[in-house]
């Protein structure tokens, strides 16, 4: 079952073409990879997908809906969740309260107006869930914005699964990242897929984590698909070695 | 501050407010001031439920007061002498603008959302200050006090009686900012916290921020309202300076003065604003500079505003 149909957009800011005619069909369970040069359009690319701003033409299906003109917020509400490459948390909030808010959304409460123990229990009830998860568990009370990086993105990814998103979006989730930190996130990406079986698009820049954990790869160079295919094909392609891994290497 | 702290601290403000006018005379102070901080605080908090918990400044809040203000002085003059009735009016006027000009100005952010209510603000002022048919324009709108309540059961005289005035006062400021208390602790209040600490996290997280922040605006002006409609009454007088610009910069002087970053800091930040407003203004007619001088003091030394202060002496 096709997730997600992303047909033929273009973005251009002026005279600059950032995305230039793309087309992406994710299938529901996959895990796809969106690599490419700095500049390629990537978090450009992203930012079409969750409606942080519309595309200049072409259209985007997510399960057979058009939200190509839909805000952002009510695409996370259909099942949409994305994180950034820059972590977007709430610094200055304890990892329980980053997670309570979006298990309270998630719950349907956000405009409950009136508290309640009962609920709040099965809130809690939740959010150790989650934190479990993400191993958390002995960080839950402090506030975010005094833990390590790698914490901080692992909050940020454990917020959009307290959505339950049918379709995750991460923008380079190792970004900036040591050894040991890539190798924890990289497995807690790894967990939510083939144990949540969640679809999930991510940009990268770690090669070894994208052909680690991807089913099928897009490249993109200034703002048009290069290649596409499996990691294996990727890592044959001449052009692909030519504009990107090439460079790396 | 842990949940005993916060419980006794909460004891401490409602017992200082129930006695009030008991001690107040005898530290040489009068009803009428005390009535004034519990309504001045009353509009205070409820601009920091905007400001302080969901991360918006509003320069124009004096509107809503002074439109409130208006709409329970002309009730009484006007319409029909009944005190709660024009309490209520005045509410609903405030609101509705608030509704209005919240729609409009929702997508704003920062300096440009306090730009324009100050721009909304002044287009109310000049109405008032114009109309003077109605109005009274510059003169204010006089030739009407306040009405004795008549619950049915008894009467209460608060056209002559002070404390019975601050007593039904404090009620209104009681039912105002226990709804704001319990909006707060609500998930919808937590979707505030998640706008001013990160707006751009809180949209992917599936909150519509502009709608959040029009209901937060909304909520926030029925609060000041009732304070400005609270406030004819304690003057049986409104003049168009209660909604003029200046009017919306105390508020929000008294609101980073005691705290913005804590419920109860825009009462003591109202307070400290009305006694040395008091205070100094009978010594001197430069009141506003030694305010000024305080505030900016306040601002450089101890950004969290009072109450920020003694949270940092009582934490260990």
């Amino acid at each position: 079952m096709t997730l997600l149909q992303v047909q033929n957009v273009s973005r251009r800011f002026g005279s600059l073409v950032a995305v230039d005619n793309v087309s992406l069909t994710v299938a529901a369970g996959e895990l796809r990879a969106v690599i490419g040069p700095n500049g390629a359009g990537k978090t450009t690319f992203f930012n079409l997908i969750s409606g942080f701003f519309p595309p200049t033409s072409g259209t985007i299906l997510f399960e057979g809906r058009d939200v190509t003109q839909v805000p952002a917020d009510r695409r996370v509400a259909m099942g949409m969740a994305r994180t950034f490459q820059i972590t977007e948390i709430f610094p200055e909030l304890s990892v329980r309260e980053n997670l309570r808010i979006p298990v309270e959304v998630a719950a349907g409460l956000r405009l409950s107006p009136l508290p309640s123990r009962a609920r709040d229990r099965a809130t809690a009830a939740r959010v150790d869930e989650l934190l479990a998860m993400g191993g958390l568990a002995e960080k839950a009370d402090r506030l975010v914005g005094e833990l390590p990086h790698g914490d901080q993105r692992a909050t940020e990814i454990i917020m959009s699964l307290a959505l339950k998103p049918r379709l995750l979006l991460l923008d380079e989730p190792t970004a900036g990242m040591g050894d040991q930190e890539t190798h924890d996130i990289t497995q807690l990406v790894r967990k939510l897929h083939r144990g949540q079986k969640l679809t999930i698009v991510l940009i990268e820049h770690d090669m070894r984590v994208v052909f680690h954990l991807a089913d099928r790869i897009m490249v993109l160079a200034e703002g048009a698909v290069l290649a596409e295919g499996t990691p294996a094909q990727i890592g044959a392609d001449e052009r692909v070695q030519a504009a990107y891994l090439g460079k790396v290497a | 501050m842990n949940a005993l702290n916060r419980r006794n601290a909460n004891v401490l403000i409602w017992l200082l407010l129930l006695t009030m006018p008991f001690w107040m005379i005898a530290l040489g102070g009068y009803i009428q001031l005390g009535t004034q901080v519990v309504i001045l605080a009353l509009a205070a908090m409820s601009l920091n439920f905007l400001l302080g918990f969901t991360g918006t400044l509003s320069f124009g809040h004096a509107a809503y007061f002074g439109l409130a203000a208006y709409g329970a002085a002309m009730t009484i003059k006007y319409l029909t002498p009944n005190t709660l009735l024009a309490i209520l009016v005045g509410v609903c006027v405030g609101t509705a603008a608030a509704i209005v000009v919240g729609g409009l100005i929702r997508k704003l952010r920062g300096v440009y959302f306090a730009m324009v209510t100050i721009a909304f603000g002044q287009v109310f002022y000049f109405i008032a200050f114009r109309w003077n048919t109605v109005t009274g324009g510059d003169d204010g709108l006089t030739g009407w006090t306040r009405q004795a309540i008549d619950l049915g059961v008894v009467k209460l005289d608060i056209e002559h009686n002070g404390e019975l005035f601050y007593y039904v006062t404090l009620a209104f400021f009681a039912l105002g900012t226990g709804i704001m208390a319990v909006l707060l602790r609500s998930p919808f209040g937590r979707t505030l916290l998640a706008i001013r600490e990160n707006e751009r996290r809180a949209r992917f997280l599936g909150i519509p921020v502009e709608r959040h922040i029009w209901l937060s605006f909304v909520i926030s002006c029925v609060f000041v309202s009732l304070a400005g409609a609270l406030f004819a009454l304690l003057n049986n007088f409104v003049d168009p300076r209660f909604l003029r610009w200046d009017q919306s910069g105390n508020f929000v002087i008294m609101a980073v003065l005691g705290g913005m970053r804590s419920f109860w800091g825009p009462l003591v930040g109202a307070a400290i604003f009305v006694v040395l407003q008091d205070y100094i203004s009978s010594q001197t007619e430069n009141w506003q500079s030694f305010i000024g001088l305080f505030f900016v003091l306040i601002v450089l030394f101890f950004p969290r505003g009072v109450l920020g202060i003694i949270r940092r002496r009582v934490a260990p």
